[in-house]
């Protein structure tokens, strides 16, 4: 064995060393580490945001068992994530794969469908709000094909919340779509054609070779919609900030009208802890739970 | 790779990660020349000319410029609430009165103008006492008014009532009989953006003022133990939830926004028949639909009385009026006085906002609401807060913030009929 010549800190290694971290090191300390220390700091005390937090113990803790706001919140939280799932990830898959393919006319239509990625969130609320208005908007003429004659989407307790689902998902389903995409061109051409020429007909080809040859771009895809839906947070506040009642009231919003409405900063913190809490149990369970980590290749039966 | 080694690297940037921190606090940050009375308000085209001039009239003669900074609505609050705090407080803030007022005062952040008012005796009697006594918070004058009074007002589609025959509400059982009216003819008989739950409120501060008169809410104000557990406050609650599920709002009221103008439009358009608003609706609707307005079909009464309710029929809620306040950290606190002092209640500053269309919160302005364009309904807002007995403040403002949000939150469940009457005030009396 040869050796190398080292280039920092003159310890052999098999990978870049923690100097090569440093820049992305510092910078996650600042933003994240830090504020994150602050805030469960904060979770223990009492301040409005003005003067010196007061330290009061475990109070706030003691109040989250309290607040049924927050117990409902953390359900819907969890029913939107659901929700956005179910829609994006079919919808995203079959409209990647569909617009893998070579033609010039997939081409054109899925750079059209891309375009809500180019609008701002707060765009996108704001004009779907418009369109949901009950009297004036989309929703008032086409309410009644829906079975809504009202056009009372937003401030229904049963529909707000898919209202609000389908609205982050229009917003997404094109981000999702080009992970699907790219990964689909990745898949071999030369499977497909040993596939057919077992006779294999395109239904059996997409579930036996382009379903499993996307299994990891469904789990990253997968993985960035839980995380991401516990960070929805603009649409809604826009959309129905949280209401009618607190019907579409996510952890997010609420820490938000803790924090920045009532101006409970403690509390607030103590929800925050909570989010930062599910959202990393969240993502280190569904990379664990599909093996993901060991990052195994995909190409299974291919050689090279 | 050496386990020390890695350590010893991990904790060399941590020791630099803390230092940028630690000196990043220690700064004082961007806006650090404090040579200039910074006043904050909202971004209101109605507004900043009447303030800019007030401003360069004082400029003109005082040894410190003073220059006004504004920001959009949505996030003032928050904006206001993190800097107050921090060096780049401003030296003058725009507020509302009450409870927001109230946090900042109880952190010692506000400068007292009490002693300044004494000194000047004809200011202080310059302005309404109603609106003055919102800026007061525990003995000391902290807000002065530095706009229009700003009472809700019932409006009425005149074109709308007269096609049906019928009158605007005089009592609460005219209003009811018209709702079932104008039910039967397929119209909204009242406009409710109750997607925002601060216009659902005017129902319950009014109804409650009707009931009980102006001591409930004083006490709710004042956190007494059990004053939401009222029997006014429930009546009143019981009667805003009945109304509602009569119909009076329509099936789909809690999609109807007030910001997109989808509530003014729905009343505007005739779709609907009456409209509670705060008075400032007028000049909305006066630039979206200004053709409603010119047609003469904009009416407007007081809200309905009750029968055999205590409270004054002649009593006003709403917002009487925005305030300046000055920050005690600010370095001209001297100069800043004089200039709420001598600028707020001066003939030019009043007539400037008179012709802007608002009404100030100045005695005897009424005079010079005569002629105006639009004269009729600045004198009927002038003569509705001046004949008042009393002007209760929007209870969203009153209130401490943390207090308010979960009031709006339960009144829209209220209003949907999620909770009752009863499950709202052990909710609230949980919380004060």
């Amino acid at each position: 064995m040869t050796l190398q010549t080292p280039v920092f800190g003159g310890a052999r290694r098999e990978r870049p060393g923690f100097v090569w971290a440093a820049p992305a090191a510092i910078f996650f300390t600042i933003f994240g580490i830090v504020p994150i220390v602050v805030v469960l700091y904060l979770s223990f005390t009492k301040w409005n945001g003005l003067g010196a937090p007061e330290w009061t113990g475990i109070t706030n803790w003691r109040a989250l068992a309290d607040d049924g706001d927050a117990l409902h919140s953390i359900r819907i939280t969890g029913q939107l994530t659901i929700l956005c799932w179910l829609i994006q990830t079919p919808l995203s898959l079959l409209l990647g794969v569909w617009a893998a393919g070579p033609q010039r006319n997939r081409a054109v239509l899925s750079t059209l469908f891309f375009l809500p990625l180019l609008l701002s969130t707060a765009a996108i609320a704001l004009t779907w709000l418009s369109l949901l208005d009950p009297n004036f908007g989309l929703a008032a003429s086409l309410g009644s094909y829906v079975g809504v004659p009202d056009g009372n989407f937003l401030g229904s307790d049963d529909r707000a919340l898919y209202a609000v689902a389908a609205v982050i998902s229009w917003q997404f389903v094109p981000f999702h779509t080009l992970l699907y995409q790219a990964a689909a061109r990745q898949i071999p051409v030369s499977m497909y054609e040993v596939a057919e020429m077992d006779g294999a007909r395109t239904m059996r080809q997409f579930i036996s070779i382009t379903l499993p040859q996307l299994r990891n771009t469904i789990i990253a895809s997968s993985v960035l919609v839980v995380v991401g839906s516990l960070t929805y947070f603009e649409s809604i506040l826009l959309l129905t900030n949280g209401g009618p009642g607190t019907a579409t009231r996510v952890l997010p919003l609420h820490m938000y009208v803790k924090g920045f409405v009532g101006f409970d900063m403690g509390y607030a913190s103590v929800l925050a802890v909570l989010l930062v809490a599910v959202g990393t149990t969240l993502s280190v369970l569904i990379v664990r739970s599909t093996g993901y980590h060991r990052m195994n290749s995909d190409r299974e039966g291919m050689s090279g | 790779m050496h386990r020390r080694a890695r350590l010893f690297h991990i904790g060399v940037s941590l020791l630099a990660t803390m230092s940028l921190v630690l000196t990043g606090c220690g700064t004082t940050g961007p806006g650090g020349s404090r040579d200039k009375i910074q006043v904050w308000a909202l971004q209101d085209p109605q507004n900043e000319p009447v303030i800019n001039a007030g401003l360069d009239f004082f400029n003109q003669s005082a040894p410190v410029r003073a220059e006004l900074v504004t920001y959009v609505n949505d996030a003032y609050k928050q904006k206001l609430h993190v800097s107050m705090g921090s060096p780049n407080a401003p030296d003058v803030f725009f507020n509302w009165g009450g409870g927001n007022l109230a946090e900042f005062v109880n952190a010692n952040q506000v400068v007292d103008l009490s002693h300044a008012l004494a000194a000047r005796p004809e200011v202080r009697d310059a302005f309404l006492p109603s609106v003055l006594a919102v800026g007061r918070i525990s003995n000391g004058q902290y807000g002065l008014p530095m706009n229009g009074i700003q009472p809700v007002v019932l409006f009425y589609h005149k074109g709308v009532f007269a096609d049906a025959g019928l009158e605007p509400p005089k009592t609460w059982n005219d209003l009811l009989s018209l709702v079932d009216a104008f039910k039967s003819r397929k119209i909204t008989p009242i406009s409710l953006p109750g997607s925002q739950g601060w216009t659902e409120l005017m129902y319950l501060e009014y109804l409650l003022d009707r009931i009980g008169g102006p001591d409930r809410f004083s006490a709710i104000a004042a956190q007494r133990d059990g004053a939401w557990r009222d029997e006014a406050v429930i009546r009143a609650l019981r009667m805003c939830q009945e109304l509602a599920e009569r119909g009076a709002f329509g099936s789909n009221f809690a999609s109807i926004n007030y910001d997109n103008t989808g509530a003014s439009k729905l009343f505007a358009t005739g779709k609907a028949a009456m409209f509670l608003m705060g008075s400032w609706e007028y000049t909305s609707q006066l630039s979206n639909n200004p053709d409603f307005v010119e047609r003469g079909d904009l009416g407007w009464t007081t809200f309905p009385t009750v029968d055999g309710g205590a409270g004054d029929p002649l009593n006003v809620v709403g917002n009487p009026a925005n305030y300046f306040s000055i920050s005690a950290s600010s370095p001209h606190v001297r100069d800043a006085t004089t200039l709420l002092i001598e600028t707020l209640s001066s003939d030019a500053y009043v007539e400037d906002r008179v012709n802007s269309g608002q009404v100030p919160a100045v005695a005897g302005v009424e005079r010079k609401l005569e002629g105006t364009p639009n004269a009729e309904f600045a004198t009927f807002t002038y003569d509705m807060v001046a004949k008042a007995p009393s002007f209760t403040q929007s209870w969203d403002q009153a209130l401490s913030p943390a207090v308010g949000t979960e009031m709006l939150t339960n009144l829209q469940k209220l209003f949907l009929s999620d909770i009752t009457p009863e499950e709202f005030v052990e909710a609230m009396e949980k919380l004060s």
